[in-house]
């Protein structure tokens, strides 16, 4: 009986679902086929009509009297028509797209105010999309790897740069078989240079970078080839096959996607190498671990090749699941200090320390902040968007306060009225959103190819269906938050008034006006914010821009140089003697040099200098970033040398010598002329030749470490590759062909390359800075001129309002100026409401951005000044047009008009 | 009660349609409303226009279909009828109606006998 019963409640359940659903089809058919139906329904009451006329007139009434007793037994015939539309169609559909038709008209009729409106709607909601994605792109996302949030970076809790957060083999080797934290570890080498291989294919050498990965550095991370395989355990053997796996761009560039080229051997640096698999599209090593470089091969690291050579690898480990990042970092607080440098020296153990941070947070933890006040910008931007609409719709709702009389006075009810005028919001904002989607997908696509741009992953941007999501949040929300309070405004004004001739009557205008002021005095003060947050920001970037590099990058290029010395340094003096007196013979170039890297390019850490005789505690001397250079380096690079310069008869036969930077030397004799004294580096004696000005090595904005520079004549000091570096007035790019035809003439193999001005490698350093601040000033660019439209609007509207009493007061003697300064009176005193409103919030603002400012306290009173003093010039500017305005009003058409 | 007519409960009008279209057979709108009147004896406050919101309705959940044709006084006129999905529902909604009717009847029987204890 039970189960029974609660079958038939089930079948009934269904039918009834069932039913709603045909029912729901047929409305939708009710909807689109209303003109047979309201047809078919006029006849079929009009025949009941006449059959209900004939019965009466069957029971004897008269004519008249049977044909009025039939209407009043059906009840009205229109109710009863939009009963029957009601019940068969979708009403509300049918009120949206009255209101919709009616919005079109409307705003058709008023092109002006929609373009505009639609217009600044589209700025504002197209610069939130771009923000968003990047944001969005790099903070929200996952990473494009597998689990990515198991994936930790691990390195000292405190470090400088790369060099300092780097470990050697041995110490790799013994944490991957010491942990109990993680599946496995790998890492990768870190001190690449760009451009490292060269590839030998048909016609000219090509220059290719590469990174060397830990043999298991893709299972790791969990990336698959997208042909192919990965690296087997015997490649990564010292004396196994070679072989190389490519990334998918230069798969696509230098290969044109040849899927046959796996499994076959390529000749990279005079050697054949295995092809053994193309990475997926989605890796891009350089986008996630060295931002804004390209990555071309992945080869694996020899860890036998490199095993005494230093800290060169990084780690990242995928933690077991179950294991959190906090009891990773207890085991590596015991596990560390256990590892050595390298096992052959027993004293090499016990400087480690590691502590493992999530993947994530390494790559994108330090842009967070920058990111927040971005997107709080474009937020800010988005507010004063919506003041600068209700602003505008406000004036509006004044203009049209006689329509929406009539309407409510025709039987409109308030929710209709504020429904309408909401339809127009949403509408506007739709089309705002729909040209600002346009507008971000352009913008998102050019950022994404803008590989300069040092920001992680930001080559993966695009507009994707989270960004449209946000889009369309954004867009509901922007259309409430500004139509909302201009419709209920207009829908509670009063009838009798707003039908009578003269208008909505003067209480009622001021009360408007004083609206209108509040949101101008509120859009005034965001856009201050904005104004002065942009402000510090710029004055950081150009504090920036103004660092002493120690080196003087706009008249300088490198070029990588490809040479053969068969490892003998004498060999090599040769060579690049040879180099540096045809290079110099081109005219143009003032000054040749080499080195084996550049400043802001890369990092290297050696074990530091140390004064002859004297003994150290283990890390009592920093480590040292090499330059190994050959004469004419430092006159080349324009860095500022006491002392002398390498010679090229410093080599084997004679005695050793550096150059330190100002930092080692005075680390090392903080009291004496460093020049002449005797330093060890390693193990060898050398003498100290000259002292040059700090270079940024690593990057601007933060401390310079030691430094020292070797020379490549001497054998004790293995260069990594050399840059040829030329000092020049001509533009580099001019000078590339005669000096590539130069070095290839001395030897056939050099790789065709282009001359990489210095300069492109400090704009490269500052990149980041510069997004944020062109972005930033971007978005307060905007704020000031939403804010001077807002202005303008207002008291144009004032002077509108008031021609009468304008026209009275000019007729009774006040002059044109009188009446101009009067207005530019009023706007400045709106204006400066608003400016100190947004001053006091500054304050507040600066101090969220002050870690991010360079240079620059968050209270710097030039910023303060000029952009207190810009905001002001512009209000004066919006003020100024309206008040020319009423300053020609003639009084007597003025008066006559009314 | 008095003299005022009922008033339609939500539904009700639907139910009674239903049924007079199952016992008579095929009807026109004004047959129909016509029909309900005498049956309730003129004492249901029925407009018979809203008779055509209701037809519009089940026509559209499929329990009544409808096709033109000509009257008794050969005028065009739409005929309705019931379906078998109709019949079924009248069934079930019957059922519906004489419980609800009967347990109504119970409770509000409840205080007359509580005033005869």
């Amino acid at each position: 009986m039970k189960s029974e019963r609660k079958r038939s409640w089930r079948t009934e359940r269904k039918r009834s679902w069932m039913d709603s659903l045909r029912r729901g089809a047929a409305r939708m058919g009710g909807f689109f086929r209303k003109g047979t139906m309201d047809r078919d329904l006029e006849e079929e009451i009009d025949s009941h009509i006449r059959m209900a006329t004939e019965e009466n007139l069957r029971a004897g009434m008269a004519p008249e009297e049977a044909r009025r007793k039939a209407m009043v037994r059906f009840g009205g015939v229109e109710q009863a028509k939009e009963q029957q539309r009601e019940s068969r169609g979708l009403p509300w559909l049918d009120t949206v797209l009255q209101d919709l038709r009616y919005t079109w008209r409307t705003l058709l009729r008023d092109r002006g105010f929609a373009t505009v409106a639609i217009l600044i709607l589209a700025l504002g909601i197209g610069a939130n999309v771009v923000v968003f994605s990047v944001v969005n792109t790099i903070l929200l996302r996952p990473l494009p790897f597998y689990q990515p949030d198991r994936l930790v970076w691990i390195a000292p809790e405190h470090t400088e740069g790369l060099s300092g957060s780097t470990y050697s083999v041995d110490a790799f080797e013994d944490l991957r078989s010491m942990n109990r934290s993680y599946e496995d570890v790998t890492g990768y080498f870190a001190f690449s240079t760009p451009d490292n291989y060269k590839l030998t294919a048909k016609g000219d050498p090509k220059p290719l970078t590469g990174i060397m990965v830990a043999g298991n550095f893709f299972h790791v991370l969990g990336v698959n080839p997208a042909l192919g395989r990965l690296f087997t355990a015997d490649e990564s053997r010292k004396g196994g096959p070679a072989a190389v796996l490519l990334a998918y761009p230069f798969w696509q560039r230098q290969f044109g996607g040849d899927r046959s080229i796996v499994g076959q051997a390529i000749t990279l640096d005079n050697h054949p190498v295995t092809v053994v698999g193309v990475l997926p599209e989605s890796f891009d090593f350089g986008a996630a671990f060295s931002p804004g470089s390209k990555v071309d091969i992945l080869t694996p690291a020899i860890m036998d090749d490199f095993r005494y050579e230093g800290n060169t690898l990084t780690f990242i480990g995928r933690l077991k699941p179950g294991i959190s990042v906090q009891q990773a970092r207890a085991e590596a607080k015991t596990l560390f200090p256990q590892f050595y440098w390298g096992k052959k020296y027993p004293d090499s153990k016990g400087n480690y320390t590691g502590w493992p941070v999530p993947l994530k947070d390494y790559i994108s933890g330090k842009l967070r902040r920058s990111l927040v006040v971005l997107w709080c910008a474009v937020g800010l931007i988005l507010l004063i968007v919506c003041v600068n609409l209700s602003n505008l719709l406000l004036a509006r709702a004044a203009a049209r306060s006689k329509e929406f009389a009539l309407r409510s006075a025709l039987g409109a009810g308030r929710g209709r009225l504020i429904r309408q005028l909401l339809t127009e919001s949403l509408v506007l904002a739709g089309a705002g959103a729909v040209l600002g989607l346009g507008l971000s997908y352009v913008l998102l696509r050019y950022l994404a190819h803008q590989g300069s741009i040092a920001l992680p992953l930001l080559n993966s941007v695009r507009l994707d269906g989270t960004a449209l999501v946000w889009t369309l949040s954004i867009t509901v929300s922007t259309a409430v938050l500004f139509g909302l309070l201009p419709g209920i405004r207009a829908s509670r004004a009063n009838v009798q008034e707003a039908l009578k001739d003269g208008g909505h009557g003067a209480t009622e205008g001021r009360k408007h006006e004083a609206m209108r002021t509040v949101l101008v005095v509120s859009e005034v003060a965001l856009a201050c914010v904005l104004l002065i947050g942009a402000g510090l920001l710029l004055r950081s970037f150009l504090k920036v821009l103004d660092v002493d590099l120690g080196f003087q990058p706009s008249t300088a290029a490198a070029m990588k140089l490809d040479y053969d010395d068969g490892n003998n340094t004498d060999r090599r003096s040769a060579i690049l003697q040879n180099v540096a007196r045809r290079v110099s013979a081109i005219p143009g170039i003032d000054a040749v040099g080499f080195s084996d890297n550049l400043p802001l390019d890369r990092n290297r850490g050696w074990g530091g200098p140390r004064v002859k005789g004297k003994t150290y505690k283990p890390g009592e001397v920093p480590g040292a970033f090499v330059y190994i250079v050959a004469p004419g380096y430092v006159k080349a690079m324009g860095m500022r040398l006491h002392g002398r310069d390498f010679a090229w008869s410093d080599n084997d036969k004679s005695e050793g010598v550096v150059i330190l930077n100002r930092k080692a030397a005075k680390g090392l004799w903080p009291d004496e002329d460093p020049v002449g004294k005797i330093a060890v580096v390693g193990k060898k004696d050398v003498r100290v030749i000259g002292v040059i000005d700090d270079v940024r090595d690593t990057n601007i904005e933060g401390q310079t470490g030691w430094q020292m520079y070797l020379p490549m004549t001497e054998s004790d000091w293995g260069p990594d590759g050399a840059y040829l570096v030329v000092r020049t007035k001509l533009p580099p790019a001019q000078l590339s062909g005669t000096v590539l035809r130069t070095l290839r003439e001395i030897n056939p193999n050099q790789p065709s390359v282009e001359f990489r001005p210095l300069q492109s490698i400090v704009d490269h350093a500052v990149s980041p800075r510069q997004f944020f601040v062109l972005l930033v000033g971007t978005f307060a660019g905007l704020g000031l001129l939403l804010a001077s439209l807002g202005i303008y609007g207002v008291i144009s509207y004032s002077v509108t309002r008031r021609t009468q009493e304008i026209g009275i007061r000019m007729a009774l003697g006040a002059s044109p100026g009188n009446v101009q300064m009067g207005v530019i009176k009023k706007t400045l005193q709106m204006a400066s409401l608003g400016i100190s409103v947004g001053a006091v919030l500054s304050v507040a603002a600066a101090q969220l951005i002050a870690t991010l400012l360079f240079g620059t306290t968050p209270t710097d009173p030039p910023t303060f000044g000029v952009m207190l003093v810009l905001l002001i010039g512009v209000a004066v500017l919006a003020g100024y047009l309206p008040a020319r305005r009423a300053s020609r009003i003639n009084p007597m058409v003025a008066l006559r008009n009314e | 009660m008095g003299d005022a007519k009922l008033d339609l409960l939500q539904g009700t009008l639907d139910l009674m349609v239903l049924q007079t279209l199952a016992a008579m057979g095929e009807m026109h709108g004004y047959g129909i409303a016509r029909r309900i009147e005498q049956v309730s004896g003129d004492e249901v406050l029925l407009n018979q226009g809203t008779i055509y919101a209701a037809l519009v309705r089940l026509q559209q959940k499929g329990w009544i279909e409808a096709e033109w044709g000509a009257s008794e006084n050969n005028r065009r006129a739409k005929f309705y009828s019931i379906t078998k999905r109709g019949t079924k529902q009248l069934a079930d909604d019957t059922e519906y109606w004489r419980r609800l009717a009967s347990v109504m009847g119970r409770v509000l029987a409840m205080g007359e006998e509580g005033a005869r204890q």
